[in-house]
């Protein structure tokens, strides 16, 4: 794979990170003030299970700890590019958005476009609610201190 | 002769309506959402998806709110769904390591890397009921502090690299991961299978094993080295888009019990380990679950096995609530033919007795 394969896939990856955290109102209100391009369902969104799979002490050999709903799809561009989308979770739509998006990714026409109107405002919201659960946290942990002994 | 019997469908149908009817309650009382049993009862969401085996937060919540709040029931609700949907594959194993973590505690370490955070926990509340929670309660917005962005290795990890506690196993390549729901149990079991079966065994039977573990059934002076709640992200290799997919994040509790030492003539010696991991934040089950994990390697580490803790084919075949209740309810069906068949026998031996003992000792007196 060339090194600017690798950054297309990292960049995909990306991009369907965000979309996987994002609450699926917020990605169809995103994707309602761009002009979308014409495109078809590849794959028709659908309903599935993965096994999620954890390691024997955390970093040993696989085991299978139990499944996720998941949901899948696939659209084809009319240019030719072909998005794949993948969620945890039952709802098919969002499936379909993300793949929506992943196809534009690809697209040189359409991929700075879903940047700046779509992925970036959702990053920011992922961003500010994972700081905020951080920071959260962070105020709950333990500041140790010794007490002296007054006779010494 | 056989009798069939029939009868009883409209009864059927009335109770189920009955049953419908009690669920509702009094109808002057508002109706419970999904979303209210999700967010407001969400360990018990917690364990319905663990010990039901299947990650979706609303499912889980309407099994609860369909199987009025029964737990077990709500389980098995959450196991016959899966068999409704397609498996697409198995997710790359997760990295806890890399969770972003919401609580994570240590009893080994006091001054872990990255801090023992305590997170929302029940652990120092003084377990008296707050009669503030009766109605209309609005708790304060939680304190917040600058986090840290140091990282949070496993403690199990900083042991590891002055060679004090055993490595987990290896992954090997040509071993495929045991999965239960596919190939009916065999013994022995590896520890994947071990513990696959442990992560939807039943709480409270491992709860109690755990127990009986520490109380001297079975050899176990754990020591929770770490047990850590957060979210983990997913990924999953899909062949259509050839590369790992993120699916998302999933809740997840870890805990690492370190266990008294073992060695030998040509090993030094070291700390073993337990290990328990669930969805959600499900931390009493993921401690008995390592207690579990570690008796149960008895045989691999050469320890009697003396215990119901430490007796594989005993713990894996009862420790699931949705095959226990189902063999202990079915005692409610009709027994009808059996039950006649047995009491024509009972009858027969009484009789038998009767006649026996009505009947003067003749044998004695001709002696």
């Amino acid at each position: 794979m060339t090194a600017t394969e690798n950054d297309k896939q990292a960049q995909r990856k990306a991009v369907m990170a965000v979309l996987t955290h994002s609450d699926p109102s917020e990605i169809s209100r995103r994707l309602a003030a761009i002009m979308l391009p014409a495109h078809e369902n590849l794959r028709e969104p659908e309903n599935g299970l993965v096994m999620v799979r954890g390691r024997i002490g955390g970093d040993g050999a696989a085991f299978n700890l139990g499944e996720a709903t998941v949901s899948r799809a696939a659209v084809r561009l009319s240019t030719g590019e072909v998005g794949f989308g993948y969620t945890l979770g039952r709802d098919r739509d969002k499936a379909r958005m993300i793949a929506l998006c992943d196809a534009m990714v690809q697209s040189d026409e359409f991929a700075g476009l879903v940047e700046t109107k779509v992925i970036a405002p959702l990053r920011a919201a992922i961003s500010a609610k994972r700081n905020r659960k951080a920071a959260e946290a962070a105020a709950t942990r333990v500041d140790f201190y010794t007490l002296v002994r007054g006779e010494g | 002769m056989y009798v069939a019997v029939k009868g009883g469908e409209r009864a059927i149908e009335n109770a189920h309506r009955l049953l419908a009817h009690e669920r509702r309650g009094d109808r002057d009382v508002p109706e419970v959402s999904l979303s209210q049993i999700s967010e407001q009862l969400s360990l018990g969401v917690d364990r319905v998806m663990t010990e039901g085996s299947l990650y979706d937060r609303e499912l889980a919540a309407l099994a609860i709110k369909q199987a009025r709040g029964d737990m077990i029931e709500a389980i098995f609700l959450v196991r016959a769904f899966r068999a409704t949907l397609p498996r697409f594959g198995a997710t790359e194993p997760v990295d806890t390591g890399a969770m972003q973590v919401r609580r994570r505690i240590s009893s080994t370490f006091k001054d872990i890397p990255g801090g023992q955070i305590l997170g929302p926990t029940f652990d120092y509340t003084h377990r008296l009921l707050d009669p503030q929670l009766a109605e209309g309660f609005s708790p304060e917005t939680p304190e917040t502090s600058e986090a840290s962005l140091a990282a949070t290795p496993r403690v199990t990890d900083i042991l590891g690299r002055d060679g004090l506690i055993e490595p987990s196993p290896e992954a090997d390549a040509e071993t495929p991961v045991g999965d239960l729901t596919r190939e009916p149990l065999s013994f022995p079991a590896d520890r994947d299978l071990r513990l696959q079966n442990l992560a939807r065994a039943d709480e409270g039977f491992l709860l109690a094993l755990g127990y009986s573990s520490q109380r001297g059934y079975g050899r176990n002076h754990p020591f929770a080295g770490e047990i850590r709640f957060g979210e983990v992200e997913i990924e999953f290799m899909a062949e259509d888009v050839g590369f790992a997919v993120p699916l998302g994040a999933i809740a997840m509790t870890e805990c690492q019990m370190v266990n008294q030492f073992k060695g030998s003539a040509t090993e030094a010696p070291c700390f073993t380990r337990g290990y328990g991991l669930a969805f959600g934040q499900s931390e009493r089950k993921t401690m008995s679950m390592a207690l579990v994990d570690r008796t149960l390697r008895a045989r691999e580490l050469g320890e009697e096995v003396i215990a119901p803790a430490q007796d594989e084919e005993f713990v894996m075949s009862h420790s699931d609530n949705v095959q226990a209740t189902g063999f202990v309810e079915h005692l409610k069906l009709p027994h009808y033919v059996d039950f006649q068949s047995e009491l024509g026998l009972l009858r027969k031996l009484r009789k038998e007795f009767a006649e026996a003992t009505e009947a003067p000792p003749m044998q004695e007196a001709a002696e």
